[in-house]
C-alpha cells in the first residue's frame, strides 16, 4: 500500500516518543473514564426527566472526585473461598488489554514538543502508539482477550451469581464475535488493508467518501456487536443487576471493581474509535479541524451508547444468541459475499 | 539485542505458563495458564515480523480457550484442586520421552539452519496478510479445502448431535403450562377446603 511513503515523510519515531504517547493515553483516557461516569449519570437522568448528581460542586461536577476517593480508599475484600490470585488478576486483565488496544489506534494527533523542554524536547509523539500493519485484528484480538477479565473473575470468586455472569460471559463472546470479524471484512476488503492509516487515507475526499455510504450493513452489524463487545446495555448479560446482582463483579470492591469500570469505559472509547476511523471518515490529517472532528464523531458514539441504555431493555442470553447467529450473521455472510461481487464485476 | 530479550522473555514465560497447565492440580490454574501461553505465542511470531500470523494466533486460540473454559465450569468446580487418579506410568514415559526429543531436536536446530531455505520468501512490497494469502490459495489450496470441509462435517454433527427437539421452538413451548394445568380434582378440592 502507499503506507511506505507516507511514513517516510513524518519524522522519526523514537521509543521516548512512544513511551510518553502511552503515559498520555493512560493518564488521559483514565481520567475520561471518570469523567465518563459522570456524563452517564447525567444523561441517563435527564432523558429520564431527573436531575442525576447535583450536590457536589457546581452542577455535581466534583461527583468524579467524590466518587474517585471512595474507590480507592473503599476496603479491598477477597472472599474466603475465591481462588485468591485468579480473583486478584482478574481486574488487571479488563484494564490492561483495553489500554493494549488503544495502544494501536489513532487516539490524538502527533506533534513535535518544543526544544526549549529540558531532555524530552525535540521528540516527536505519534499519533498511533504502535502503527502495526495488522492494526484491526490486534485491537480486536485485545478487546477479545479482555473478556477473560469477566470469565476468571466469575469463575474464582466462589459465588452462584458470579459463575451466571462467567457462563454469559462466555455466550457473549461466543455470540458476537462471529459478527464483529464479518461486519468488519467488507469495509476491509474494500480498502484492501488491515491499517488504520490506509483506512483513513481511503476515506479523505471528504464525507461523500466515507465508507458508511458503501456499507450501511456492515456500520450496523458493527454497531450492534459493539454494543455486545462492551457489555453495554441492550447486552449487558454480565452483570444484569435485575436478573444476577452484579453478574462477575459482584464479591468486588474498591479499586478492583474500579479497574472493571476504567476497562469497561476505555473499552467504549476504543470501538467508538474503531467506528469513527473505519465507517466515518476518521482524522482528516490534511486540514486543521481534522482531529476536532473525530473527537466529535467519538462523543456521539459515547453518547448514543448512553441514549440506547436510557431507551431500550436488556434482552436474554438466547435472545442474544438468536439474534447474532440466526440474522446477524445470515446478514454479514450476505453483505461479504455482494461486496465481493461489486469488487469483482 | 530488543529481539533476544524479547525472546528469552517470551521463552521462559511460555514454557513456565506451559508447565503450569500441566502440574496444576486446580482446573482455573491451568486454564488460564494455557491461555495465558498461547497469548504469549503470538509474541515469537510478532519478533519474526510475521504480524498478521501473531494477530490470528491470538484470536483463535483466545476464542478456543474460552470455549474450554466453558466446559471446566460445567464439569469442575473452579475453586477446589481436583485429584487425577489414572497414573499410566507408560504413557508418562513415552509422552515425556517424545517432548525431551522434540526438545533436542529443537535446540540442534540452528546448527542447520544455514541449510534450511524458505521455499516462499515474503514479498517486502506485499503485505503481511496478502503472503498468507498467496500461499494459501496456490499452493496449499487442497489442503485449505479439505480443511474447510472436515470443519463443516464436524459443525453439522456438532448440531445434529446437540439439537433434539429442532423442530420445537424453546421459547414459545408451552407444554409446561399445560402440566400445570392438569391438577387432579381432589387436590383442587383440599386447597378449597382450606381457605
Amino acid at each position: 500500500m502507499e503506507t511506505t511513503t507516507l511514513v517516510e515523510n513524518l519524522p522519526h519515531v523514537t521509543s521516548l516518543g512512544v513511551i510518553i504517547k502511552a503515559i498520555i493515553i493512560l493518564a488521559i483516557i483514565s481520567a475520561l473514564a471518570g469523567f465518563g461516569t459522570y456524563i452517564e449519570r447525567k444523561v441517563l437522568a435527564f432523558m429520564q426527566r431527573r436531575l442525576g448528581p447535583m450536590h457536589v460542586g457546581p452542577y455535581g461536577l466534583l461527583q468524579i472526585a467524590a466518587d474517585g476517593i471512595k474507590l480507592f480508599t473503599k476496603e479491598d475484600i477477597i472472599p474466603q473461598n475465591a481462588n485468591k490470585l485468579i480473583f486478584m488478576v482478574a481486574p488487571i486483565i479488563t484494564a490492561a488489554t483495553a489500554f493494549i488496544a488503544l495502544s494501536s489506534v489513532p487516539v490524538f494527533p502527533d506533534f513535535t514538543i518544543p526544544s526549549w523542554m529540558p531532555i524530552i524536547g525535540d521528540t516527536f509523539v505519534p499519533a498511533i502508539a504502535s502503527d502495526l500493519n495488522v492494526g484491526i485484528l490486534f485491537v480486536l484480538g485485545m478487546m477479545a482477550a479482555g473478556l477473560y477479565g469477566p470469565l476468571l473473575a466469575g469463575m474464582s470468586q466462589a459465588n452462584k451469581w458470579g459463575i451466571i455472569g462467567a457462563a454469559r460471559t462466555a455466550v457473549q463472546f461466543l455470540s458476537y464475535e462471529v459478527v464483529t470479524g464479518l461486519s468488519i471484512l467488507a469495509p476491509i476488503m474494500l480498502v484492501g488493508s488491515l491499517s488504520f492509516v490506509d483506512f483513513n487515507q481511503y476515506q479523505s475526499g471528504g464525507i461523500g467518501d466515507w465508507i458508511v455510504w458503501k456499507q450501511p450493513v456492515a456500520f450496523i452489524l458493527f454497531l450492534i456487536a459493539g454494543f455486545a463487545e462492551t457489555n453495554r446495555t441492550p447486552f449487558d448479560l454480565l452483570e444484569h443487576e435485575a436478573e444476577i446482582v452484579s453478574g462477575y463483579a459482584t464479591e468486588y470492591s474498591g479499586m478492583r471493581w474500579g479497574m472493571f469500570f476504567i476497562g469497561e469505559y476505555a473499552n467504549m472509547i476504543t470501538i467508538s474509535i474503531i467506528a469513527a476511523v473505519v465507517f466515518l471518515g476518521g482524522y482528516n490529517e490534511a486540514s486543521a479541524i481534522g482531529w476536532l472532528t473525530i473527537m466529535l464523531k467519538v462523543a456521539f458514539f459515547f453518547f448514543l451508547m448512553l441514549w440506547v441504555r436510557a431507551s431500550w431493555p436488556h434482552i436474554r442470553p438466547d435472545q442474544l444468541m438468536w439474534l447474532c447467529w440466526k440474522v446477524l450473521m445470515p446478514i454479514a455472510v450476505v453483505n461479504i459475499l455482494i461486496t465481493a461481487i461489486a469488487i469483482m464485476v | 539485542m530488543y529481539e533476544i530479550v524479547a525472546f528469552y522473555l517470551f521463552s521462559v514465560l511460555t514454557i513456565g505458563l506451559f508447565l503450569v497447565t500441566v502440574m496444576s492440580e486446580n482446573v482455573l490454574y491451568a486454564m488460564t495458564s494455557l491461555a495465558a501461553g498461547m497469548v504469549l505465542i503470538s509474541g515469537f511470531f510478532f519478533i519474526l515480523g510475521a504480524d498478521f500470523l501473531g494477530v490470528v494466533q491470538l484470536i483463535v486460540y483466545v476464542g478456543a480457550i474460552m470455549a474450554l473454559y466453558s466446559f471446566a465450569m460445567m464439569f469442575f468446580d473452579a475453586t477446589r484442586d481436583m485429584k487425577e487418579k489414572n497414573t499410566n506410568s507408560l504413557l508418562v514415559f513415552a509422552l515425556g520421552g517424545l517432548s525431551a526429543l522434540v526438545l533436542v531436536l529443537m535446540f540442534t536446530g540452528p546448527i542447520y539452519s544455514e541449510h534450511i531455505q524458505a521455499l516462499y520468501p515474503m514479498h517486502p512490497d506485499a503485505g503481511n496478510a496478502q503472503d498468507v494469502g498467496m500461499v494459501l490459495f496456490t499452493k496449499y489450496l487442497v489442503p485449505f479445502e479439505v480443511a474447510a470441509v472436515m470443519l463443516l462435517v464436524a459443525m453439522i454433527a456438532g448440531i445434529i448431535l446437540a439439537g433434539k427437539k429442532m423442530d420445537e421452538s424453546l421459547t414459545e413451548d408451552t407444554s409446561i403450562d399445560d402440566e400445570i394445568m392438569i391438577i387432579p380434582e381432589d387436590e383442587v378440592i383440599i386447597v378449597k377446603d382450606k381457605k
